[in-house]
């Protein structure tokens, strides 16, 4: 078993036939994911990647009964995207756009209440479960199928915990980026909610940073009802106060948001917490023993 | 991005919120002229300059005659301001504001910003106006109210009559309040606003309600649809290297330490800035090369860290998955030609094209030390800097 994601999911592209939709489907299809189409409005009817293109989501649900999909469509129109897919029926919900107004977000958020979807991002590398299928950004060489969930804010930094993962042999059940936006989909606790019910995944490393509560809430869900052992690293112990470090989520305002606060409440509530990046799998393989 | 007060102000005004009558000098003279086109005895002279804390630092002075306004000005144009927001380094003061003098009865704090965690937009207001919002959110936090606008149109009566029960509201500024609320609701989203902060908010011996001071920062990645907001831009304020390296599409930040770091992607970044300091030094800068990364870009995110004088090592971690390491070892060796490699180079490279990436270096014969992870490239750094 794995989380939201097998090789059986029909998976379509938003923003298919450019530039980034086309290389990222290409590494999708490759990977092995079932990937049924895209969507490029305009271009209904013509074959990309020896795949239909639709132009709607709705189309591609209707003719090839799609049930996720990945969005590159520019920041301007991707929350219109987002509330396309879930119109027209898509469960699993992967935005990888970054650069989304935070108005728009919060207007996809207010929508998305009324629909029975899971959106993932935005601004994310996406979600792969090893060896079975992938949607998104993500390398998928350096996966391997295996024991270990994970959870993250970073796109690099996951790969950084998912090779040494690899290296150590324990292996990742399914990995999920949440994207570095400060209003997004799916967080830290939808996704510990699965893992714990998750056969297969045996221990969660968790990638926080700066800014927001997410880490905090996380904590505090931990304790109370995970039973899998949790690693967690916080990224920005060392930026300075009231910078956004590159992800527009990743601030410390007011004094809110920092690593410190973020590595003790985790610590609190009984996390492995680890303050060098490098040693996240070696961590998780010494409490997986 | 931040605007300046006056500017934030200018805004707010279109939005049918009071403020005080103002006029924007960037000399002597404009500054003396302003006391005439504005009525009354008494102005207000503020330095123009992005950071807070202005007051304690000089930079914002009462003046009761023209006199004092001409004296007031011909300091503050051209000073280096330093509040507890500047850093060491200051903000150069090339504008004033002088705006009209007004009976304060009151002073209060707003202000707005999306609440994460309510993923809404929120008041936070307090009847303790004038001072720093954080220090009494430390010592008396009882004193703040945060309230989230739950419905999309705009504060209702609840949230009103719970913001001004706080303040402690009553009579004509009790009645002025939802007026204030709405104006400055519409103002927010409708701007693309990130943060909004009014402190003070004042009220006036006649029961009016005014912003007194006014700090607004947008939503960058909104600008494309507030032109006339993007076009209030300040690159005066900024770090140049921060403002050369956005044009190159890099995410830089300057910090203090003297290891420069060139990473891909915001997480690695930070995580490799703490790293270096887990094994005892410190990050020069934070520096994210993007995911759409090209040669030129690459090549002057080197020239960067290379005409720091500050940088004794720089550390290059890729983890290449969109980006290849083939185009990071292409913009050294572009960036070598005009800038030297004066300080050691320590590179990790990983993921797509590793080894042609690796290669491109060998062939060239640059003096590079290769690490084989992360945890030994930091190493490597902390030592080549403590050899220096």
């Amino acid at each position: 078993m794995s989380v939201l994601l097998n090789k059986k999911t029909r998976v379509i592209c938003q923003g298919f036939t450019g530039k980034q939709g086309s290389f990222h489907s290409a590494q999708m299809i490759d990977y092995g994911t079932t990937f049924v189409g895209g969507v490029t409005p305009g271009k209904g009817g013509q074959t990309h990647l020896d795949r239909p293109v639709f132009d709607s989501v709705a189309d591609a649900v209707a003719q090839e009964g799609a049930e996720a999909t990945v969005i590159f469509v520019p920041p301007r129109f991707a929350a219109a995207a987002i509330i396309e897919a879930a119109t027209a029926g898509i469960r699993l919900i992967t935005c990888i756009t970054e650069g989304i107004p935070v108005q728009d977000m919060l207007a996809v958020k207010r929508q998305l209440a009324a629909f029975d979807c899971i959106l993932i991002g935005p601004n994310c590398p996406g979600i792969i479960t090893p060896g079975e299928a992938k949607i998104g950004i993500m390398p998928g060489h350096i996966h391997l199928p295996g024991r270990v969930g994970v959870i993250s804010r970073s796109g690099t930094l996951t790969y950084e915990a998912v090779e040494q993962l690899s290296q150590t042999g324990l292996g990742q059940s399914t990995c999920i980026g949440m994207g570095g936006d400060p209003i997004h989909g799916m967080d830290f606790i939808d996704a510990l909610r699965l893992f714990e019910a998750d056969a297969q995944t045996e221990g969660v490393v968790m990638i926080g940073e700066i800014g927001g509560a997410d880490e905090e809430h996380a904590a505090a869900f931990i304790r109370d009802h995970l039973t899998k052992p949790v690693v967690a690293f916080i990224a920005g112990a060392t930026a300075p106060e009231g910078k956004r470090m590159g992800h527009a989520g990743a601030i410390i305002s007011g004094g809110k948001g920092t690593a410190e606060a973020k590595f003790a409440a985790l610590d609190a509530a009984g996390v492995a917490v680890e303050h060098n990046p490098t040693l996240l799998g070696r961590r998780m393989q010494a409490l997986l023993k | 991005m931040n605007i300046h007060e006056y500017q934030a102000k200018a805004v707010l005004k279109d939005f049918g919120v009071s403020v005080p009558a103002g006029v924007l000098a960037s000399t002597v003279e404009e500054a003396v002229a302003a006391t005439t086109a504005l009525s009354g005895t008494i102005w207000v002279v503020k330095a123009q300059v992005h950071a807070g804390g202005r007051g304690k630092a000089g930079g914002v002075r009462l003046c009761h005659s023209q006199a004092e306004v001409k004296q007031a000005a011909a300091e503050m144009l051209g000073m280096t301001l330093i509040t507890h927001q500047t850093g060491a380094a200051g903000k150069l003061v090339k504008k004033v504001y002088v705006e009209q003098g007004l009976d304060i009865a009151h002073e209060y704090y707003l202000s707005m910003l999306v609440d994460r965690e309510a993923e809404a937009v929120a008041f936070v207001v307090s009847p303790a106006g004038g001072m720093d919002i954080e220090q009494v959110a430390a010592n008396t936090p009882e004193q703040i109210l945060t309230r989230v606008v739950r419905h999309e149109a705009g504060p209702d009566a609840d949230d009103c009559a719970a913001m001004i029960a706080k303040l402690g509201l009553t009579g004509r500024a009790a009645e002025a309040f939802p007026g204030l609320a709405d104006g400055l609701y519409r103002a927010f989203c409708q701007t693309d606003a990130s943060l909004l902060e009014l402190n003070p908010l004042i009220q006036t011996g006649s029961g009016e309600l005014l912003a007194l001071d006014a700090k607004m920062a947008i939503d960058d990645n909104a600008l494309y649809r507030q032109p006339e907001l993007a076009a209030l831009r300040d690159t005066g304020e900024e770090d140049p290297r921060e403002t050369e390296a956005a044009q190159f599409g890099l995410n830089y930040i300057a910090l203090d330490g003297r290891i420069g770091c060139m990473v891909n992607g915001a997480g690695l970044a930070m995580g490799t800035m703490d790293i270096i300091q887990l094994k005892g030094d410190k990050p020069a800068n934070f520096l994210d090369v993007g995911g759409g990364v090209t040669v030129n870009a690459v090549c002057e995110a080197f020239k960067l860290l290379f005409s720091d004088k500050h940088v004794k090592a720089v550390l290059v971690n890729i983890f290449g998955g969109i980006v290849r390491c083939d185009l990071i070892s292409l913009g050294l060796i572009e960036a070598i030609k005009t800038h030297p490699m004066r300080v050691p180079v320590i590179m990790r490279l990983v993921g797509t094209n590793e080894e042609l990436g690796k290669q491109i270096i060998r062939d060239a014969g640059l003096d590079v030390r290769w690490a084989a992870d992360l945890d030994q490239a930091a190493e490597f750094a902390v030592a080549a800097v403590g050899e220096s």
